[in-house]
């Protein structure tokens, strides 16, 4: 199943060359005007001249620091209540039900009122990224633990396990593939809540950078900053994936 | 009872719901003897297994072991599943070494080996085959050093070949430890080819309790061994196999 394949390492990235080469080539004969979208050199100049000034870096920083605090709120809230509705019957009847009627309302709809409670400060955007992260890592944690295969569970008891060392040994790694599912998920949500946060309410970010620059007409800015969720959000997949080769790592082994 | 008595059940009756599976089961087994439960499939013999295992409680009746009724889990039995169900996010090695605490590794190999798979030890479950899964499965029911090994239909799903060897390696490897063994199967030819006595379970009762003193390692051509073997599988089909013999001639 794990045969290297050839041209696998590059092959990915094919098409986003083809992509980059080709806007480059439009907009440099113009038939894409600049001022429609900038062309991908003048979208790097504009990167550069940014990190020289260290603006970039500081609106970096402050999203990624935004996007990883609300995901680790909001993953840990999501992860504790999956665990525990999942294993012990009563949790799952007393919350379940409630959790289900909260995660059927888009996290989005709630920034006028959390505007209204929180402003515009740090809290606002941590708070609808924790929100926005929490089901899909609850939902998985939930499904994980309770489709491990019954069985299983059986046997370990049957062979003297229980408590912790039943779910540290069977439940949880049972459980595991479809959790970090739902991180890999949650990640895509956290990006794109804190883009739309940043963009409405904001004075900080990448998206709050877009935004000023839409005041300016700023284009190669604003293509600069949809290019770097893009890479952001790649790169928290990537890492997501690393670990799913690491944990995961009797899945490939047939 | 007698002292030698090493697992007794006492009119062991189990019911879900209207459904009455086991009607009164008494049985007792001797340290060291192996024995196989033979029925078809749904006559309650897997559910027999289990309360013996302490995973089911009887409804009435109780199972009692070294002179003690169980509680929750019989810990002197341990319990080998048809389907194998290893962990598949365990090396087979760590497998086996599942429930064991202290210094397990050496042992754990040590049980590999005599199932012949220690070259095996630090791959994953999905690598291996379904014999091969069985084997690990029996090794890691060995570890524990068991005084009640507890076989589930271990070969059921295995090809004839694969089967054949497994009962040869079940056998050999009973001969030497001698810990008492239930056999729950539907093949009775493997009953015969391992037990030293036979259960046939029919409506919830035990239709039969046959001993079988053929000299191992047996062989199925031995006339005897088919004689056995043709007895039990009427007496579980419900014919009466004289008779049935009789018509022949008459025809």
């Amino acid at each position: 199943m794990s045969k290297k394949v050839w041209g696998s390492k590059w092959l990915p990235w094919l098409i986003p060359t083809i992509v980059m080469i080709l806007w480059q080539v439009l907009s440099g004969a113009g038939i894409i005007p600049s001022k429609i979208l900038p062309s991908p050199t003048n979208v790097i100049k504009a990167g550069v001249e940014l990190s020289a000034s260290g603006e970039l870096v500081g609106h970096i920083t402050i999203s990624l620091w935004r996007a990883l605090i609300g995901f680790i709120i909001g993953g840990s809230i999501g992860f504790t209540l999956g665990l525990f509705n999942g294993i012990f019957r009563y949790f799952d009847l007393l919350f379940d039900t409630s959790i289900q009627m909260l995660r059927n309302i888009p996290h989005l709809a709630l920034i006028p009122l959390v505007i209204l409670w929180f402003g515009i400060d740090e809290m606002s955007k941590i708070f609808l990224v924790a929100l926005g992260v929490l089901f899909p890592v609850y939902i998985n944690t939930y499904h994980g633990i309770k489709s491990v295969d019954k069985g299983l569970i059986e046997m370990g008891r049957a062979y003297g396990l229980n408590g912790f060392s039943l779910f540290a040994q069977v439940i949880f790694p049972g459980a595991l593939s479809s959790i970090l599912v739902g991180v890999r998920y949650s990640l895509g949500i956290m990006w794109t809540t804190l883009i739309v946060a940043e963009t409405i309410a904001a004075n900080s970010g990448v998206g709050y950078m877009a935004m000023n620059a839409r005041e300016f007409m700023q284009m190669d800015i604003i293509v600069l900053s949809i290019l770097i969720y893009a890479i952001l959000g790649k790169l928290s997949d990537w890492i997501a994936k690393l670990f799913e080769n690491k944990w995961l790592i009797w899945r490939q082994m047939s | 009872m007698e002292n030698t008595d090493q697992l007794v059940l006492q009119d062991v009756k189990k019911s879900y719901d209207h459904l009455h599976v086991l009607k009164g089961i008494n049985l007792s087994l001797k340290q060291g003897e192996f024995i196989s439960i033979v029925g078809k499939s749904g006559c309650g013999k897997s559910t027999l297994l289990r309360m013996i295992a302490g995973l089911e409680t009887p409804s009435s009746g109780c199972v009692i072991m070294n002179g003690n009724p169980i509680q929750g889990l019989n810990k002197e039995a341990r319990m080998m599943f048809q389907d194998g169900r290893l962990l598949p996010w365990k090396r087979i090695l760590q497998n086996i070494g599942m429930g064991l605490t202290g210094d397990w590794k050496e042992k754990a190999m040590e049980r590999l080996q005599s199932v012949g798979l220690e070259d095996r030890a630090q791959q994953f479950p999905s690598s291996l085959s379904g014999g091969q899964k069985q084997r690990v499965a029996l090794a890691r029911a060995l570890v524990h050093e068991p005084q009640l090994l507890l076989l589930d239909e271990p070969l059921g799903a295995l090809d004839a070949l694969t089967r054949m060897e497994m009962q040869q390696l079940i056998e050999s490897i009973w001969q030497k430890n001698r810990f008492t063994t239930i056999l729950v199967t539907h093949d009775v030819e493997e009953a015969v080819m391992l037990s030293d006595r036979i259960i046939v379970l029919k409506d919830g009762k035990v239709a039969l309790d046959q001993v079988i003193d053929l000299p191992r390692p047996r062989n199925r051509t031995n006339p005897s061994f088919n004689k056995h073997a043709d007895e039990i599988l009427a007496q579980i089909m419900n014919q009466d196999f004289e008779e049935k013999k009789d018509k022949f001639k008459i025809v």
